[in-house]
């Protein structure tokens, strides 16, 4: 079983770990995903890799407590094993290179970007992250960042760091000549109104864009469909023809609608996790 | 001789009412006497053509002469010399299209159930100790990609041949399509543990989480990890949809994803374990194969009220087995033949209401050689439901094939294989299974496992 080599809690609500899989770590791209099991009878999850060393035979990701079992995973600590992580899945982010590409990252959706914005830049592309969080503390890897970015953006929503106001702000401001200028190519990733907000901010002015989507998996390996996006009218599955696709095709409208799907069962999951929790500490 | 009785003896089954609404086994087996008794119904032909409708050839008649005479141990040796998956074959084989199709019994009568002997002699054998055990004695490492039945029945053959044999399968537990789509009430879980068990006493490793053409790719497996020979047993995984308005709904699912949450992934029993499946009170399953009688009878053991088949044709060209389609009715499964669907209805939230259908009929044949349905024309109405189950086939899982290079597929993205051998496109690599043939049946999978584990042993023979 992967063993956890090093955790960080990046937020009260985040948390870092970097985790021994070489084979993973040897084929690696940016964009792809790892899908994670924690428990026998667990669900599998799908979790963006945020970065990878091959000589270290190490991956990172960062997972966000939102449900059950992203809960349970940010209990675990340094030396505890992963029941199970397969991956990479999903396809490598593809970008033709020499020019300026702008990463956007949301909340813990910044992680997916170190890969991303190291292997653009050590090609020669002007690169620059945009990092939003509603304020300060809440920012995450601004300062692992910086050396592999060209430039790094910061916007908080009260002003408490950087811009104040939204990425989708800064980036039009951006599109329009200001700071590092206007990208040939931009990669949102993060919440999916943010990623949605992005698209609408470059269709007008035709900046290509790509989002990461975050759909509901069971299997991650093409085998149920339940993560199928509506891309130009026509059904891709995420796990095997994304997770990245053009952000002006996606209809964000059905994506939004189908990660609601399990709310009710994800909440019901989440309490039950907490009184059994709260039952313990008693 | 005696005269042989016309019936096949049934199969003790548990109540309908009963078993609807739980997962446990639907069929009990037969008793020691209900084998001997139906045992002496076999003619013990001079050319036996059950063997010839059988696609690993077991030899019929002499398993079950051993069982008429009481020498089970005979008639399970003679059963695994042919058959790796007794239990399960016996269990999910569609006979009566098969073996049991050929039977001469049939001329006059019910055949010889075959399918249930074979069952009562796997099932025995599950009661004594197991007698395999790991005898290595070659050198070539051989590497096996997928769980499933192709795969756990060449590594198994492998195996016994001598070689060191490593399966590597995406999934977090072994048995492809025996785990994550044919229900327990069908095939207990345990039973495929068993066989599974089997294979790691034999000296079968299994390595779970390693998806190859991603965690690594098939070169790498010769060059990097150092395999002389390959087999690619990946399936036909992926879903297909309809393509009709409404598809994207919520609550309309692939029949995958639905059997997928709820064998592999234990949905039935959240929230004990994690992953949810929402059923609800009227489930229609698009489709009248194998896959779709699973659905809906799953469904039924979810809770739902009405759990009804939608298909195109009749029942005529209906693709399941004649056992499964029968204990759907007994269970209360509804049936909406010549059936077309056209929309998914939104019910004002994003969420299914009704499966908006129009009425066929049966045309001339097509290229399937089945009656071609044609839509009567103002025949439009609405089955009312809150979820829609597709199970209108699968296609083979790209992963593989999207980055291998050299790996030849058809225009279906099933990989191009020799049919005698498996052999592919490229060197030392073997095929079998529905990556092969798109979506089939497990013993078609387990004949072509067991048939390239050969082939290899003859090419890895041929090279040192």
């Amino acid at each position: 079983m992967p063993r956890i080599i090093e955790t960080r809690r990046l937020t009260p609500v985040t948390k870092f770990f970097r985790i021994d899989a070489p084979l993973i770590a040897a084929s690696a791209q940016p964009g792809q995903f790892v899908m994670l099991r924690v428990r026998e009878g667990g669900e599998r999850i799908p979790i963006t890799i945020a970065d990878y060393d091959r000589e270290a035979g190490t991956i990172t990701i960062v997972v966000q407590e939102v449900g059950a079992t992203t809960t349970r995973v940010c209990a675990l600590e340094a030396g505890d094993e992963i029941l199970d992580v397969a991956g990479p899945l999903g396809g490598k982010i593809e970008i033709p290179p020499g020019g300026h590409v702008c990463g956007v990252g949301g909340g813990f959706g910044s992680a997916a970007l170190l890969c991303l914005m190291r292997e653009f830049t050590a090609r020669g592309d002007k690169t620059t992250a945009i990092l939003g969080a509603r304020n300060k503390d809440l920012l995450i890897l601004a300062d692992e960042l910086r050396p592999v970015c060209t430039n790094v953006e910061i916007c908080t929503d009260d002003g408490s760091a950087g811009f104040k106001g939204f990425v989708t702000q800064r980036l039009a401001q951006m599109i329009a000549g200001d700071g590092p200028g206007r990208p040939d190519h931009v990669v949102a990733i993060g919440p999916m109104a943010m990623m949605r907000a992005v698209a609408e901010t470059t269709r007008g002015p035709g900046v290509k864009t790509l989002v990461s989507m975050d759909p509901l998996m069971v299997d991650g390996t093409g085998m149920c469909g339940g993560c199928r996006v509506n891309v130009g009218g026509k059904a891709q599955f995420a796990c095997v023809d994304g997770p990245c696709f053009d952000a002006h095709q996606v209809d964000f409208d059905v994506a939004m609608r189908r990660n609601k799907a399990y709310v009710k069962e994800e909440k019901q999951a989440l309490d039950r996790l907490t009184c059994m929790a709260n039952r313990e500490a008693r | 001789m005696p005269v042989k009785r016309a019936e096949k003896t049934p199969m003790p089954v548990r109540e309908p009412q009963a078993r609807a609404h739980d997962f446990k086994e639907v069929n009990q087996g037969y008793t020691k006497f209900h084998a001997a008794f139906e045992a002496e119904r076999c003619l013990r032909c001079q050319e036996p053509v059950c063997v010839e409708g059988c696609p690993v050839q077991i030899p019929i008649p002499e398993f079950i002469h051993a069982v008429a005479t009481g020498d089970m141990a005979a008639a399970a040796k003679i059963l695994r010399s042919a058959n790796p998956l007794p239990a399960i074959c016996g269990r999910v084989c569609p006979q009566e299209s098969q073996c049991e199709a050929e039977c001469s019994m049939t001329k006059n009568f019910d055949p010889v159930a075959i399918g249930h002997l074979e069952r009562f002699v796997a099932d025995w054998e599950r009661t004594q100790p197991p007698t395999v055990e790991a005898k290595i004695t070659r050198q070539e490492k051989v590497a096996v990609i997928g769980a499933g039945p192709s795969g756990l029945v060449c590594a198994g053959e492998l195996a016994r041949l001598g070689y060191p044999v490593t399966i590597y399968e995406a999934l977090h537990a072994a048995g492809g399509v025996l785990r994550y789509g044919i229900p327990e009430f069908r095939l207990p879980k345990a039973i495929l543990d068993w066989e599974i068990g089997l294979l790691k006493a034999m000296g079968v490793e299994i390595i779970c989480n390693v998806i190859i053409g991603k965690t690594l790719t098939l070169d790498e497996l010769f060059n990097k990890m150092g395999y002389a020979a390959v087999f690619i047993g990946t399936g036909a995984g992926l879903p297909q949809f309809l393509g009709i308005p409404g598809e994207n709904l919520n609550g309309v699912m692939s029949a995958n994803e639905f059997l997928t949450r709820i064998n592999l992934m234990r949905g039935y029993e959240f929230p004990e374990a994690d992953t949810p499946v929402r059923v609800g009170r009227r489930v229609a399953v698009i489709g009248a194969g194998n896959t779709a009688m699973d659905a809906v009878r799953t469904s039924l053991r979810m809770g739902a009220e009405e759990a009804m088949i939608v298909y195109r044709r009749s029942d005529k060209e209906m693709s399941a087995r004649v056992e499964e389609y029968h204990h759907a009715i007994e269970e209360g499964v509804k049936f909406h033949w010549l059936t077309n669907p056209l929309e998914v209805i939104d019910d004002g939230s994003g969420w299914v209401s009704g499966l908006k259908c129009q009425q066929m009929k049966l045309g001339e044949r097509d290229a399937s050689g089945r009656a071609r349905p044609i839509p009567i024309p103002g025949s439009e109405f609405v089955i009312p439901a809150e979820n829609v189950v597709l199970a209108i086939g699968t296609t083979p899982n790209p992963l593989l094939t999207r980055t291998t290079s050299g790996l030849l597929t058809n225009k279906k993205g099933c990989l191009v294989a020799d049919e005698k051998t498996g052999l592919t496109s490229k060197s030392l690599v073997f095929a079998g299974g529905d990556a092969v043939t798109g979506a089939a049946t497990v013993i078609l999978a387990a004949g072509a496992g067991k048939r390239a584990a050969q082939a290899m042993h003859e090419a890895l023979a041929a090279r040192s």
